[in-house]
């Protein structure tokens, strides 16, 4: 069987600035969502605060469980998961409790009160103080860049022979970094920062494979993002998780197309930069598109039959296969050929021999 | 020929060592052969799986140097005394200064020599004059408010260990976390709030005197002696059983604490079939305790526990013996958590709650439940549709596939892994991304076939060619999976985990078990056409 003919060549390179166009709304719509909504809804992780999953025997209403809980939850969100027929609620609410008596005690206590005893039950319970809640957004926001740096480095290493030169400019990136947070520079800015500095370098390094490979991964983690803003859902540690799968399983891909240029460059070094990088992602297509299929099967599994529990995380990995395998066919690959084009050099450095 | 067979030794040494890996979690039990000499490590499920609760606590360190200032406020006024050296005034101001107040600066001198001798940990931290003589400030060295902070956090997690271990908690995992935190996981917990209660309770006995002569009038409107404080007090009424909360004025000065408890245990009191806390001192609790019931007689003695007094009887003679009790209107439960908390001793200083986290036990058995199921859809469609687009080929895949899925468990068990939601939802990731590798090769050795090689040349070339992708592409994911784990919590760690394995593994069944396959089946069987 064969869903792709080996001699498919669609002209991917032809269609760059549709590609383009079509990357720059998606993730403007995204940066719309997040604007329109005030920034991403943050999950109790990340945010602080608690969350109450809760199981009722009978039918019941948010509007019921919220005026039950009017004086202990203040300010809460209460909104049904899983199947109707489960009567599972979750509360969300900004309050923690770090004295001993728990949040949640009290509220099942209220809950047995109002709803009858044991007629709800308490499910799981995660309340993170705001400390912990700061903790980790930094350590969220320095994992992912950290992942971006280590996969830029790898790329350009790999494909480009330039591990000493990529090696110095992640040190410098590292020690800079770790300097400025010291100093107690606010680590969104921070990493935005170090984001922007790492794609100037690697454009006056001269590393575009590391380049091409960077802002597709960026491509994808604001798309992805984008997502949860514009679902509203909550982004929490496991979608966090996802991403930085999702960064894994993109470059993946994105390696296997350059590891061909590299492989087709070797029988013909005169070649067009266009053609060149055209023929080697048709070639692998067919790859991409079966490796993309299997796992999208699988997550699609996890996201309609895995449970209430990583539902978001299954979200996060869908949207992520789709735009990775999209990333790595429009973007990776064109940012390389952009590279060339902008510098003036329609053959590819020597250097990328070997 | 030589190549084959070391690859094939090997094939069968991890496939063996994985069985046997696996063996102790599918088989509940085990023959004692087996347990002695070879792995009876299950598949460890997390907190999120099995249900229970993760608490972080944070130990108020600088409570306990505050303590500590307090104590030596009290030992400085001795010695000044014993030493004859007058002062008006010795009291700790902000943090953990403490302040002694001369009648005039003369005696300054002489103050700073003793205490240099007495009390090398507090360092001068200037003098001034002022109205009422000569004031002089003293500070711990920053050296030893390191040493009371540090011994404060291990003497807290000491005692939280010995509560949990008394109280009786399969597998629990108490660790430091950083400086000040503590860490503790619970498996199987039922009732999370009563567990909080156990681990995080100060639990501090204090004897003080009642203060006498001070009116209900008095108190509500805090006109109250020096060295007496309003202390709130549950009021127990055996005959109702219930308890009210009423306040009483208690001499500040603590006579006692519960420091000296040898024995804590739960005693039902005849009379009202109530139960209470029967406690026992060593000798210097018992000595000290005697001494000091003996100079009170006729007076009422406050047991207080953690701020809020619990009784206060009257004491009508000198006890000996070193016993005592706590009474109050505990439920069995309580009475019986208090014993424990009593004798763990303790707290060196108050605990907050940072992070907590509890799933139930439905919900952990749902969870399992229901990822596994949905890995298994996964796993079937994967594997129809591998069966489908590579026929013979796919069904080498799925014999991979199945047998990195061996692996992973094992690899679970033999590194003692933690197995979490997400962790399950690596698995089915990697089910979906295990048959790249395979997909990888077979593409390579179609477009081999393409070009008119043998079967065997083309599968040769394909796998040659596929191979160093593969790594390339596999690395990728494992430094992905390197970062999460470095940043990852409980339950994310235990996804990087089994993705990081399940890769590992799929690099060893997806290029070597399947090369193997095809070897024998061209080499020995000698087939001449390949099903791809």
């Amino acid at each position: 069987m064969q869903l792709i003919r080996p001699d498919i060549n669609i002209n991917f390179v032809g269609a760059r600035y549709k590609a383009l166009a079509l990357s720059t709304v998606l993730i403007l719509i995204g940066v719309a969502a997040y604007i329109y909504r005030g920034g991403l809804p943050m999950g109790v992780d990340f945010a602080g605060g608690t969350l109450i999953q809760i199981q009722f025997k009978q039918p019941t209403t948010p509007d019921a469980i919220r005026s039950a809980l009017k004086d202990l939850a203040g300010a809460s969100s209460i909104q049904q998961i899983g199947a109707a027929s489960d009567h599972e609620y979750l509360i969300r609410t900004e309050l923690i409790t770090s004295e001993l008596q728990s949040l949640s005690g009290s509220i099942e206590e209220r809950l047995d009160d109002t709803f009858g005893k044991d007629e709800a039950s308490v499910r799981r319970v995660e309340m993170v103080g705001p400390k912990v809640g700061a903790d980790l957004r930094q350590k969220a926001l320095f994992a992912v860049y950290y992942a971006l740096l280590l996969m830029a480095i790898y790329v350009s290493g790999r494909f480009e022979f330039k591990w000493v030169k990529s090696g110095i400019m992640a040190g410098v990136l590292v020690f800079g970094v770790y300097l400025l947070e010291i100093a107690g520079l606010d680590a969104t800015i921070l990493i935005l920062a170090a984001l922007v500095v790492t794609l100037v370098l690697c454009w006056f390094l001269e590393l575009p494979y590391a380049l091409g490979a960077l802002l597709s991964l960026l491509h994808d983690v604001l798309i992805v993002v984008g997502a949860f803003a514009l679902a509203g859902k909550e982004f929490t540690l496991e979608v966090l998780a996802a991403i930085l799968t999702i960064v894994g399983f993109s470059i993946n891909d994105t390696i296997i197309i350059f590891d061909r240029v590299r492989e087709n460059l070797r029988k013909d070094k005169k070649q067009d930069i266009h053609a060149l990088i055209n023929t080697s992602v048709n070639q692998t297509l067919s790859r991409t598109i079966l490796t993309s299929g299997t796992v999208f099967l699988v997550t699609v599994c996890l996201f309609v039959f895995g449970g209430t529990v990583i539902h978001d995380f299954a979200f996060a990995m869908l949207v992520g296969i789709i735009t990775g395998t999209y990333s790595t066919v429009f973007v990776a690959s064109l940012v390389v050929i952009a590279y060339y084009e902008l510098k003036g050099r329609k053959k590819v450095a020597r250097r990328a021999e070997a | 020929m030589k190549n084959i067979k070391w690859r094939e030794v090997l094939v069968v040494v991890v496939l063996i060592s994985g069985f046997v890996y696996l063996t102790p979690t599918l088989f509940p039990t085990l023959p004692p052969w087996w347990t002695k000499f070879l792995p009876k490590e299950k598949i460890h499920l997390g907190l999120d799986l099995q249900g229970g609760m993760h608490l972080v606590l944070e130990v108020e360190a600088d409570k306990a140097v505050i303590n500590t200032a307090d104590r030596m406020v009290e030992d400085i006024k001795e010695t000044l005394r014993k030493e004859k050296i007058p002062f008006n005034k010795i009291e700790r101001a902000k943090s953990w200064d403490i302040q002694v107040s001369l009648p005039s600066p003369e005696g300054g001198t002489e103050l700073n020599k003793l205490m240099e001798k007495f009390y090398p940990i507090l360092r001068n931290a200037g003098g001034e004059t002022n109205p009422e003589g000569y004031l002089i400030s003293y500070t711990f060295q920053d050296k030893e408010v390191q040493r009371v902070r540090e011994l404060a956090v291990d003497q807290a997690l000491q005692t939280i260990r010995n509560r949990i271990d008394q109280f009786g908690v399969t597998e629990p995992d108490i660790r430091r976390e950083r400086e000040d935190r503590i860490q503790v996981q619970l498996p199987g917990i039922q009732d999370p709030q009563r567990a909080i209660d156990l681990v995080g309770k100060t639990a501090l006995l204090e004897f003080k005197l009642v203060a006498e002569g001070v009116s209900p009038q008095d108190s509500k409107e805090g006109k109250l002696p020096p060295g007496v404080k309003i202390y709130p007090m549950k009021r127990a009424n055996s005959a109702a059983g219930r308890t009210s909360d009423t306040q009483i004025a208690l001499k500040d000065r603590t006579l006692m604490t519960g420091e000296y408890i040898t024995t804590a245990e739960v005693r039902i009191d005849t009379q009202f079939n109530q139960p209470y806390v029967a406690l026992e001192f060593d000798a210097t609790g018992a000595r000290t305790f005697e001494r000091l019931t003996g100079e009170n007689v006729n007076k009422q003695l406050a047991i207080v526990l953690d701020g809020t007094v619990y009784s206060a009887p009257n004491i009508r003679e000198k006890i000996g013996g070193g016993r005592a009790s706590i009474t109050g209107s505990f439920t069995m439960e309580e009475a019986r958590d208090l014993a424990i908390v009593l004798r763990a001793g303790a707290l060196p200083a108050p605990v907050k709650i940072l992070e907590q986290r509890t799933v139930g036990p439905g919900l952990g058995k749902d969870s399992i439940q229901k990822g596994l199921m949905a890995s298994l859809i996964g796993a079937v469609l994967v594997v129809a549709f591998m069966l489908l687009y590579y026929k013979g080929s796919g069904l080498i895949a799925n014999v991979a596939l199945a047998l990195n899925m061996v692996l992973l468990f094992a690899g679970l068990a033999a590194f003692g892994a933690t197995l979490t939601l997400p962790g399950i939802a690596g698995i089915a990731l990697t089910i979906g991304m295990a048959v790249d590798a395979n997909v990888l090769i077979y593409e390579r050795i179609r477009e081999e076939l393409r070009l008119g090689k043998t079967p065997r040349a083309a599968v040769e070339a394909g796998y040659e060619k596929a191979t160093v992708t593969i790594i390339d592409s596999n690395l990728t994911t494992l430094i992905a999976a390197f970062v999460l784990f470095q940043f990852g919590t409980g339950p994310v760690k235990g996804f990087a985990v089994t993705l990081t394995i399940g890769l590992v593994a799929n690099l060893f069944t997806a290029i070597i078990v399947t090369r193997s396959i095809f070897d024998y089946l061209l080499l020995q069987r000698r087939i001449k056409s390949l099903s791809i």
